[in-house]
């Protein structure tokens, strides 16, 4: 199994290990309830290394990116950043990430963990026609997460930059104990907060001095477990869960990610004929009525018929209550729609509730 | 470290027998591997269980875990406090965290199963 360069912070703090698409990865240190509970109540920090970084540097580098993606990369300057998809030619997923641009003629695709190596074959497939060079930096690039409502506090006395002027999707250069990264006011929780990418071979200095400041604030080292969790009551997507080459942009409820007007793109056909068309399927967000919890995979019921599996579910640890994702006919997606899910033997009453989940105050 | 008057399984509950009546439950262990438990699926008073049979499930917020009957039995009791305080199964797995009671059937099937000595061996075992 591959370890990121902080594995040794983690053994330090204690973490209950896992394999994750290769990786031994964190899943825990303290608990995944006392971790979620952190970054919506203080701060947490994540190790999020194992996810992939591609970048495509050129004359055609905008244009390229523009074909391979739905939402308009036009819009973007250097130092911002963007939620977009990299789609194929029926509109569905190839992956979820996010788009930055570094330069005119250089953007990052920050890529899932699990697609790093076909997301890569997939860019370089669709290449030809544009002068473009793709540099996979998926090894060479750390990345860290701090999330929640303190993360500026903690952040800001172990770098040279002015957070504050980082506004939401956009990012900085600068250095955090005095090693060179790029910090993005991004994240995958729904809170406020950082996630810091370096190249630094040695960049445990970071980790360190974050969890040091942070002491005070009861910052805690956060793992897979609860940045599923946390993600899931903001309704965020996963790839291979709620999202995959089988379901659309539109059919996720993205559609604000695709800009028709914007140009030609992978999939813009297949998209607008759907929309033309009308939806016959929408993900929706559910919660139990009855007692249980719902996981992905449990079939889901409409009106006594199965439609559907459950695409994410868990208890939310911030909500107290069990909550969970599943695509329904599109008549099922009206908000207070009774459906059921099949939790072992049984059938348990569940209903359609607004998304997302958990929505921070201002 | 293990109650030495309980009995324990491959699968990770123990069994406390008294007279007619077996108490039943996870280990410390067991919970440890689950992490938060926030939620438990208590059987009916009156099932009858072979033994194997599953009892319940454990879930915590990443996991679902079925408990297996250690022991041939009718439910008597079930605690009930697990509904609205599942956490009692990591702060207190052999005592307040027990899940069931059962009414024994047959107690020679204690033979089976593994002392408080066995167990503690059999789960160093594992963490290696």
């Amino acid at each position: 199994m591959k370890r990121t360069r902080f594995f040794e912070a983690h053994r330090h703090a204690s973490a209950k290990f896992i394999e994750f698409f290769g990786w031994e990865m964190p899943l825990e240190y303290s608990g995944i309830m006392s971790e979620h509970l952190a970054v919506r109540e203080r701060a947490g920090l994540f190790d999020v290394s194992h996810m992939g970084e591609i970048i495509i540097k050129g004359p055609d580098a905008l244009a390229f990116v523009q074909y391979l993606t739905p939402n308009d990369a036009s819009r973007l300057t250097p130092g911002q950043a963007q939620y977009t998809a990299l789609t194929t030619p029926q509109g569905t997923f190839v992956d979820d990430m996010l788009v930055y641009c570094l330069d005119n003629d250089r953007y990052l695709l920050v890529v899932n963990a699990a697609n790093t190596d076909k997301d890569y074959n997939w860019v370089l497939s669709q290449k030809a026609k544009f002068d473009v060079v793709i540099d996979n930096a998926s090894d060479r690039t750390s990345q860290l997460a701090l999330q929640g409502p303190r993360a500026q506090e903690i952040l800001q006395p172990l770098t040279d930059l002015k957070l504050e002027e980082i506004n939401s999707f956009c990012w900085l250069k600068g250095t955090i104990a005095g090693i060179d990264c790029l910090v993005s006011r991004t994240g995958y929780t729904g809170e406020d907060g950082f996630e810091i990418y370096t190249e630094a071979p040695d960049p445990i200095a970071i980790w360190d001095a974050i969890m040091e400041e942070g002491k005070k604030y009861d910052l805690l080292p956060v793992g897979l477990g609860a940045r599923d969790s946390l993600r899931l009551e903001a309704k965020l997507m996963l790839y291979g869960n709620d999202i995959d080459e089988t379901t659309t942009v539109l059919e996720a409820d993205l559609k604000w990610i695709v800009k028709f007007k914007k140009g030609e793109f992978i999939g813009r056909e297949a998209l607008l004929r759907q929309l033309e068309a009308g939806l016959k399927r929408k993900i929706a967000g559910f919660e139990l009525i009855d007692r249980g919890i719902a996981r992905r995979h449990y079939p889901v019921y409409y009106r006594g018929e199965k439609v559907s599996e459950v695409t994410s579910g868990t208890f939310s640890p911030f909500l107290k209550k069990s909550i969970g994702l599943t695509y329904l006919p599109l008549e099922a997606t009206e908000i207070g729609t009774e459906i059921e899910i099949g939790i072992r033997e049984k059938k348990v009453k569940a209903k359609v509730i607004p998304t997302p989940f958990y929505k921070r105050a201002k | 470290m293990y109650p030495q008057e309980f009995f324990f399984t491959r699968d990770h509950e123990w069994v406390k027998v008294e007279g007619e009546i077996a108490t039943v439950g996870i280990t410390d262990f067991a919970q440890k591997q689950l992490g938060d438990v926030v939620y438990i699926e208590l059987p009916a008073i009156g099932t009858v269980l072979t033994v194997h049979q599953t009892v319940g499930a454990i879930e915590s917020v990443k996991a679902v875990s079925d408990v297996f009957s250690p022991l041939s039995g009718e439910v008597l009791e079930v605690n009930s406090a697990l509904n609205d305080s599942p956490e009692l199964v990591n702060q207190d797995p052999h005592g307040q965290g027990w899940i069931v009671r059962l009414k024994v059937k047959n107690k020679e099937e204690l033979n089976q199963l593994m002392t408080a000595s066995e167990y503690e061996k059999y789960v160093e075992s594992l963490e290696v």
